[in-house]
């Protein structure tokens, strides 16, 4: 299961994902994580059946978070089976079927965004 | 043994003509033989579905109550050309909308139109004594308009050189998303599948034959704009009723940070007449080479990185200095192949019979380019010689002094061979000053990613760096990167009222 976590970095600046990891014991891996001096947004990847715990971990450390249960979101409709996509996802979540229909792994996607504007049919969006 | 076209489409009109797509061809050749495939094989079909910005169309909207002239004609705000008579319009599809930017273009007002929707026109005008109306706002459907006539100048390339980037930054250009450092590769083109590929003499293919366009029967006008067949660059102009288009063979498109354009689907049936026709149609994606071109170089002449066919492109990977690196296409090979197998169906079923060119192209031709009677300022023409730069090694202080009394805001540092390093800002500088804290030397607080320019760059692809990057000097450096001027703001205020703005 993948989780957002957004936290805001006080004085203290208490590494929060490494706190989680030694109260818990949940190896958490981090997928994608942007922080700045007074911010972070991590997408972290943890076992299914350890996913609530390692929440309520982290929301008692302040942390606001959110479970993401779908990858990007792809509007069928739009796409025309370029292909463009294809080179710039860094996870290889799509691909060709033996037909040249585009197929998604939608469970690789780390939500980077980076085919959102590689797409020229608009058919990638980030899920709501 | 030859067959004639009235032959074939004799064949296509009593339903017994044996008609197959290009893909299919090179497999019938190599079973059947090429006399084997002849006797075989009536009809070949190709296709292509790829971004056309040479594409647009021409309207009729009929007359008004009062009437008007328009003038000045916009399409869901998407500005249409006015220099036609008075009800007449060709809009393009690459034109932006006035509103949405490059959310919204011709392209899009033309696959609105196909997919039935609402558009709605405004247009304005002087009033003549014939024409007295001055305004007119109003919504239409493509089954209000008298004619709804594509016409695309330029369409079906016959192949288009795959896109690399060797810069250290992204570029969006309209060969799409080009990661840095040789990230990934984009490519376009049916291969194989495509037309003129299967016909590269134009023996077949030239004004009047009748062809596939975006769903709809249409018909080739002539050779294309920029038609550069000598080089393996044939292109075709092309004409089809938008009203008998259907929206899976027309899609509107954004390329990010380029602007709109339009999918078409095309095809061209060719009739198998003889061997040269057996042997032309049975190419295939590895026949077919292009050339891999490095977009990171801003110029009409990009470096060659290297050959590539089509079958090594499609296969998803491709190998560059010794790595391999992932393609992506951008034109769609699944709805290539179903325009081919469309037309296949049509020709099948007998709606389309064939014919031959009324008037031949010329398979010889090779582009020219622009004619410039002046060549545009170049970096040496406005830059400044005079430079003031610095050592890695010297202090913060001295940077500040020679700022102060170079009255510049932009120093490049350079190391102990001359070569260039780094630069520092004013703002560097001060900054440095205000929180003093470890930093005492230049080193220390300059930035290393230096954005360089040379002196016979084009002051527009330089204007084009200090907008990308947001800074506002560039130092100008020789080939072995020893500062030899530096081009700031300042120097661009002397293109205005100077010789270049005539
Ligand atoms: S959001 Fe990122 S990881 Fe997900 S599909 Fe797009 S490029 Fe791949
Ligand atoms: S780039 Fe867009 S249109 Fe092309 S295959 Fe990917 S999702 Fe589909």
């Amino acid at each position: 299961m993948k989780l957002l976590v957004n936290f805001s970095r006080g004085k203290g600046r208490k590494p929060i994902i490494a706190q989680v990891v030694r109260d818990t014991g949940v190896l958490i891996n981090v997928e994608r994580a942007v922080i700045d001096s007074s911010e972070g947004e991590a997408l972290i990847d943890v076992p299914d059946d350890q996913c609530q715990l390692v929440r309520n971990s982290m929301t008692s450390l302040g942390a606001r978070v959110r479970m993401l249960e779908h990858g990007i979101h792809f509007n069928e409709q739009e796409c025309v089976d370029c292909g463009a996509c294809i080179s710039i996802c860094p996870n290889e979540v799509f691909s060709f079927t033996p037909d040249w229909k585009l197929a998604l792994a939608e469970e690789r996607c780390v939500l980077c965004g980076k085919c959102i504007e590689a797409c020229p049919h608009q058919a990638l969006m980030l899920p709501l | 043994m030859h067959k004639t076209i009235d032959q074939i489409n004799e064949r296509i009109r009593d339903g017994s003509a044996r008609v197959v797509t290009a893909e299919e061809m090179p497999a019938i050749v190599a079973e059947l033989g090429e006399t084997g495939a002849l006797k075989e094989v009536d009809v070949v079909t190709t296709g292509t579905f790829g971004a056309m910005c040479s594409s647009g169309a021409f309207f009729n909207f009929g007359h008004a109550d009062p009437p008007i002239r328009m003038e000045r004609i916009w399409l869901n705000n998407v500005e249409a050309y006015g220099g036609l008579a008075a009800v007449d319009t060709y809009i393009g599809a690459t034109q932006q909308s006035d509103t949405r930017e490059d959310q919204y273009g011709g392209a899009h007002v033309m696959e609105d139109l196909v997919a039935g929707k609402t558009i709605e026109l405004r247009a304005s005008s002087r009033g003549t004594d014939c024409y007295p109306r001055r305004t007119i706002t109003t919504e239409l459907l493509l089954e209000d308009l008298n004619q709804a006539i594509m016409c695309n100048p330029r369409n079906a390339y016959q192949r288009y050189n795959a896109a690399i980037n060797t810069t250290d930054r992204v570029l969006h250009t309209y060969m799409g998303t080009l990661l840095p450092n040789c990230g990934n590769v984009t490519f376009s083109g049916s291969g194989g599948l495509n037309p003129i590929s299967n016909d590269p003499k134009f023996r077949l293919i030239g004004s009047g034959v009748p062809i596939f366009l975006c769903g709809a029967p249409g018909m080739v006008i002539g050779e294309g704009t920029q038609h550069s067949p000598a080089g393996g660059f044939g292109t075709l102009m092309v004409t089809g009723d938008m009203k008998k288009m259907s929206p899976d063979y027309l899609a509107a498109a954004t390329m990010y940070g380029y602007g709109v354009t339009l999918y078409v689907g095309l095809g061209i049936p060719l009739p198998v007449l003889d061997l040269d026709v057996v042997r032309a149609t049975a190419v295939r994606d590895e026949d077919i080479s292009v050339d891999m071109i490095d977009y990171g170089v801003p110029s009409r002449s990009r470096p060659l990185i290297r050959k590539v066919t089509y079958a090594e492109l499609r296969s998803g990977s491709v190998e560059v200095n010794g790595e391999i690196v992932r393609t992506s296409s951008l034109s769609s090979y699944r709805r290539a192949r179903a325009v081919a197998q469309e037309l296949a169906d049509w020709i099948k079923k007998g709606s389309m019979t064939l014919s031959l060119p009324t008037r031949p192209i010329d398979a010889t031709r090779q582009v020219k380019p622009m004619h410039q009677t002046s060549k545009g300022p170049r970096v040496m023409d406005i830059m400044d010689r005079q430079i003031v730069s610095i050592s890695e090694s010297e202090e913060i202080k001295t940077a500040a002094q020679k700022l102060l009394k170079g009255e510049t805001n932009h120093l490049p540092v350079i190391n102990g061979e001359g070569t260039l390093v780094g630069i520092v800002t004013t703002f560097d500088v001060s900054k440095a000053v205000a929180n003093p804290g470890k930093a005492k030397l230049v080193r220390d607080i300059m930035k290393k990613k230096v954005v360089t320019t040379t002196i016979d760059e084009a002051v527009d692809i330089a204007v084009h760096k200090l907008e990308k990057f947001n800074i506002s000097a560039l130092p100008v450096v020789d080939a072995e990167h020893h500062v030899i001027g530096m081009l700031t703001a300042i120097n661009l205020g002397k293109l205005f009222g100077g010789r270049w703005l005539k």
